[in-house]
Order: C-alpha cells, then sequence, then structure tokens
C-alpha cells in the first residue's frame, strides 16, 4: 500500500511562503493498493493537484471516500478534473447526515448551482455513483476493505480504517475525543464518564495495529484549552490514541492554518524529544511525499 | 384501526411540535455560543418530543450500532453534541405543541405526568439497585410512556376527546376506552411508532406494556408500572386515566413493598414535582 499527501491543512486553504514545505491545502489523501486500485480519502483544495497527476492515466477509476461534510474536506470536488471527462468512473463514498437527512450526493451537488459554480451536475462527463457507508459495515475496492467508525466531530464524521494487501491505514477525518460534558461534582458524571470511556475502547478497537494512523492534531495540549469542543484533537490526543491501539506510524496532519513551516518544525522536535518512550513512529504529514508502508 | 390510517399517523408525528418550554430553551440555548452541553441535554431530556426524536436518529439503521442507545446522553457521546443540538433545533423550528388542542387534553399536565413518572421510574430503579445506566433507561421509559395519547390529541382529537370523557365519567381505564373510539390505545400507538423508530426492544416492550406488568420480564416496564401508579396517586399532573391500578405479586415482590407504602418508602417526593414543573412553566 502507499499513501501521498495532496492536503494537510485544516479548515481554509494556506498558499504562501510560511507553508512551502508541508503544504498549504486543505486534507486529500491518496491512497494505492498493490494492484493500483486508487482510494482517495477527502476532497479538500488538495485534490486539485492530485487531479492533474491523474490526467497521465486516463480513464481514471477513484473512489473518494468523505469523512464530513465540513468546507475543507470538500471544496475540491467541484476540482478534481476526472469528473468532466467521458469514460471515467468516480464513486462517493459517505454517509447519511443525522440533521439533514441528505446523503453524501448533496457533498457535490450544493456547489454545482449557479450562483456557486458555472458547471450543473447534469453537465459532468464522467459517470459519477454515490454510496452511502453504514459504521461497521466494511466496503471492498479491489483488494482493499474499508471500514468507517463515527469518531466525535461537530457534524457526523467518520473515520476509515483500509485493510489491504496485508497492511492497514487508518484516517480519522476531523475528531476531538469526546470529554465528559458533566462536572466532576455532577450525578450524571460518572454514568456519562462510563459511555465516554465505551466510546473510546470501541475507536481503539476500530484502529488496534494499524501500520499508520493518520490523526486530526489540529491543536497543541496549551492552545486546546480554549478550543475545547471545537472538534478537533491534539497532537497528544494523537499519540495517546496511537498508543492505546498499538499503531506503528503516526502521522500528525490538519495542520492549523495559521502554523507555519518553522513553527510545526519547532513543534515536531518537541514532539521528539518529550515522546522518546513512544511505541511508534512520530511524523508531520507532508504534501507531495510518496510513503510506502 | 387500518394500515393506512397508522401510516398517515407516522407521517404527521414527523412533524410534531415539542412542548413549549423546550422549544424556547433549545433556541435560547443554541443562539448562544457558550451555552454548556450539558444544560442542552437537559432540556432534550426533559421533553419526550425531543427525546424521541434524538433516539429516532441515532437508532436508524445507517448509524450501524451494535446495540440500540436509549438514553440522550449516550447519543451525545456516539454522534457529538453539535449534531443532537442541530437535530433539536431542527425540532424547535416546527414550532410549539399547542396548549389548547380539540381534544380539551391538558398538554402541560400531561407533560407534568410523564416527567414525574420518569423520575419516580429512575428512583424505584436506584432504589433495587440497578445500574446508573438502566436507571436512566427508566427514566427515559417513563417520560415516553405514553407518547401515544399526546399523538392522539393532536391528531385524533375529536375520538380522544370521547374517549377520555367516558373514561371520566364511567371511571373506565382510558386504554379501554381509546380501543372503543379510536380502534388502537396509547400503549399501542407508541408501540408502532417506537418500532418505527427502531428504539430498543426493551423500551418498546415497556411503552407497548405499561399496563400489563406481569406479561414477562422487563425491569423497565415494572418501575414504569409502578411510577405511574405513584404519580397518579400524588396527583402530579394529569395523564387522563383517573384509575390508579393495582400492584400484583410480580411487583410487589419486584420493589419489596406494596402499593401505598413504596411511595412513604420514597420520601418527600414533592421535589420530584417541583423541579418537573420548571420544565414546564413559561
Amino acid at each position: 500500500m502507499k499513501i501521498k499527501f495532496w492536503g494537510v491543512r485544516g479548515s481554509i486553504a494556506t498558499p504562501g511562503s510560511n507553508t512551502v514545505k508541508y503544504g498549504g491545502n486543505t486534507t486529500c489523501i491518496e491512497i494505492r493498493t498493490d494492484a493500483n486500485d486508487l482510494i482517495i480519502l477527502d476532497a479538500g483544495t488538495g485534490i486539485h493537484a492530485l487531479a492533474q497527476d491523474l490526467l497521465k492515466e486516463m480513464p481514471v477509476k477513484a473512489h473518494i471516500f468523505i469523512t464530513h461534510t465540513h468546507w475543507d474536506h470538500i471544496q475540491g470536488l467541484p476540482f478534481f478534473i476526472p469528473i468532466f471527462i467521458p469514460n471515467n468512473h468516480i464513486t462517493i463514498y459517505g454517509g447519511i447526515d443525522p440533521v439533514t437527512n441528505e446523503t453524501i450526493n448533496r457533498a457535490l451537488s450544493v456547489q454545482l448551482q449557479y450562483s456557486f459554480f458555472p458547471i450543473r451536475e447534469a453537465q459532468l462527463n464522467a459517470r459519477i455513483e454515490y454510496v452511502t457507508v453504514t459504521p461497521g459495515v466494511p466496503v471492498k475496492v479491489g483488494s482493499a476493505t474499508i471500514t468507517p467508525i463515527v469518531l466525535s466531530h461537530p457534524v457526523l464524521n467518520f473515520g476509515y480504517r483500509i485493510d489491504c494487501d496485508g497492511q492497514s491505514v487508518f484516517f480519522t477525518g476531523d475528531y476531538e475525543p469526546q470529554l465528559n460534558i458533566y462536572d466532576p461534582q455532577d450525578d450524571e458524571f460518572a454514568e456519562f464518564q462510563s459511555f465516554v470511556d465505551a466510546k473510546w475502547d470501541e475507536v481503539v478497537l476500530a484502529i488496534k495495529d494499524v501500520d499508520a494512523l493518520i490523526v486530526d492534531s489540529s491543536y497543541t495540549t496549551q492552545e486546546y484549552a480554549s478550543k475545547q469542543g471545537w472538534g478537533h484533537g491534539t497532537y497528544d490526543s494523537g499519540i495517546k490514541l496511537a498508543t492505546a491501539a498499538n499503531a506503528k506510524k503516526l502521522f500528525f496532519t490538519h495542520h492549523e492554518p495559521t502554523r507555519s513551516d518553522a513553527h510545526l518544525d519547532e513543534i515536531y522536535q518537541d514532539l521528539l524529544r518529550n515522546n522518546a518512550e513512544v511505541g511508534c513512529e512520530l511524523l508531520l504529514a507532508q504534501e507531495g511525499v510518496d510513503i510506502s508502508l | 384501526m387500518p394500515n393506512s390510517k397508522n401510516e398517515t399517523l407516522i407521517v404527521l408525528v414527523e412533524k410534531m411540535p415539542a412542548f413549549p418550554k423546550s422549544v424556547q430553551q433549545v433556541m435560547e440555548l443554541t443562539s448562544d455560543l457558550n451555552a454548556s452541553a450539558k444544560d442542552i441535554v437537559r432540556v432534550i431530556e426533559c421533553d419526550p418530543i425531543m427525546t424521541v426524536k434524538i433516539l429516532k436518529a441515532i437508532n436508524s439503521s445507517f448509524y450501524g450500532l451494535p446495540q440500540k442507545i436509549t438514553s440522550v446522553q449516550r447519543a451525545v457521546v456516539h454522534i457529538g453534541i453539535n449534531t443532537i443540538k442541530n437535530i433539536a433545533l431542527g425540532v424547535a423550528a416546527m414550532g410549539m405543541l399547542n396548549a389548547d388542542n380539540k381534544a380539551d387534553f391538558n398538554t402541560s399536565k400531561f407533560l407534568l405526568h410523564s416527567l414525574t413518572t420518569a423520575a419516580i421510574s429512575k428512583m424505584l430503579a436506584e432504589r433495587i439497585g440497578l445500574s446508573a445506566m438502566v436507571s436512566g433507561d427508566c427514566f427515559v421509559a417513563g417520560l415516553l410512556h405514553d407518547f401515544g395519547k399526546v399523538v392522539f390529541a393532536e391528531f385524533m382529537p375529536d375520538e380522544f376527546k370521547l374517549a377520555l370523557e367516558k373514561s371520566k365519567e364511567q371511571q373506565l381505564p382510558l386504554h379501554q376506552t381509546e380501543l372503543e373510539f379510536i380502534g388502537l390505545n396509547h400503549s399501542q400507538a407508541g408501540k408502532m411508532l417506537a418500532e418505527k423508530w427502531e428504539l430498543s426492544e426493551l423500551l418498546i416492550d415497556a411503552i407497548a406494556h405499561h399496563h400489563n406488568p406481569g406479561l414477562n420480564q422487563n425491569i423497565l416496564r415494572d418501575c414504569v408500572f409502578a411510577a405511574n401508579q405513584i404519580s397518579k396517586y400524588m396527583q402530579f399532573g394529569d395523564g387522563g386515566n383517573p384509575l390508579i391500578e393495582e400492584f400484583p405479586e410480580a411487583i410487589i415482590s419486584r420493589f419489596g413493598l406494596p402499593f401505598p407504602a413504596i411511595c412513604e418508602a420514597l420520601g418527600d417526593l414533592e421535589p420530584v414535582k417541583s423541579e418537573a414543573q420548571s420544565f414546564i412553566n413559561l
């Protein structure tokens, strides 16, 4: 299995001289099975550069798994050039939003409206299919099995585990491990904590023994103090998750948009220094680097 | 009642608004970026319509839960407070349940009956040493046990009015007169809706059989049965049924006391009423 990050930034694309090293595009991850089947995790602005790369291998058969429908994870969909070219076959996977009851096709159709985009959905030339996925129910793509799990975020968000050719990777999408909403003196605290612990165990089990865990680590622990409930994890919560799940490599992604390359380097050095005993390899997600597991 | 009528009822209930105080509070809390999650959960937990809509969403087969979720708190852990908040906001946007309906069924008194039954059901569960989780489920079962009545008041007011009147005048159980005038009673209507919404088996059973306590082993239903009688005995609100049902042997042995000795054993229940009242009065 091969992995390549095309977008590693959270919230909004951040081009400029401060983000040259790690990249300024929003989330998009390319995964290739040994048989070269193409799985794409999320369609942030990074998918545009991936699309340019794919023009060399038309016709394209792509399986795009959307973790959630926040803008930074779907904004690149209308710019995924293969959707305009005949004979390409694009399948877009996602969940049903419990608030709107809408399926994942809305992520594209809502953008392809007269006021927002010059091309209508009916004018797309590729064959486009939408698949609703259910947590815990695996989906097959070639030799790969993709299994979604619901992870806490302000909108329905799936983490995806991909098992293929004897290797495995898990991507959290955007994820803030659930906190107890009660105070320790509240009657409800202990019961709620037992639900939180049960969910944590379920998440750890879903990630168990992966070769690579790609985790939302938007904040430092210090920054997180004022950002609880915003739906994102920290470097430390990522390490805690990777350790509990026995992941071999841990990629930190969803870099906070104001974070410069220099600051990321500094954070990374601190992480290495403070976690020398940790059992997995710590890495910052970086656009354009080929990763073989 | 023919199935097509049941189908119509299911569609109507989808658009059914929640109780005024919770609608108002959800509107307020969802407009405040700093509102605490536990305050929002508390409001939802005290409104049968909000609760049922959250449970319906979370238990949908699209979320593939290995076990059904019976409490709003667990729904929060599973899908996140913001999604729960937005479902509640969607319910609030449907308006408020009208206090005046053609059935002359007082929805505030109904809510007080439901809420006190819920709270007493939880107290009974705790008293016999059930876990916090099961006790919480007993609260939900108490809150939802009479759900069918408010559906009747809203969508079949003429028939329900006749059932209420006959029950009161002739001191007959309301579920009996409902059968006569509507063709199904509130337990059966509640069961049909709960099944449609894929709620947990135990919850469906507690709603379906809260007037038949000896039928099978279901601790939720037993707690609701007992709490229902206690709430009526204490005259907390009014669910429209004038009759207090006797405790069968199985219920006496379950709680270790006959009726009404069990009420005294629970201590002063007035705070249960006043707390419930605070979730009702605008």
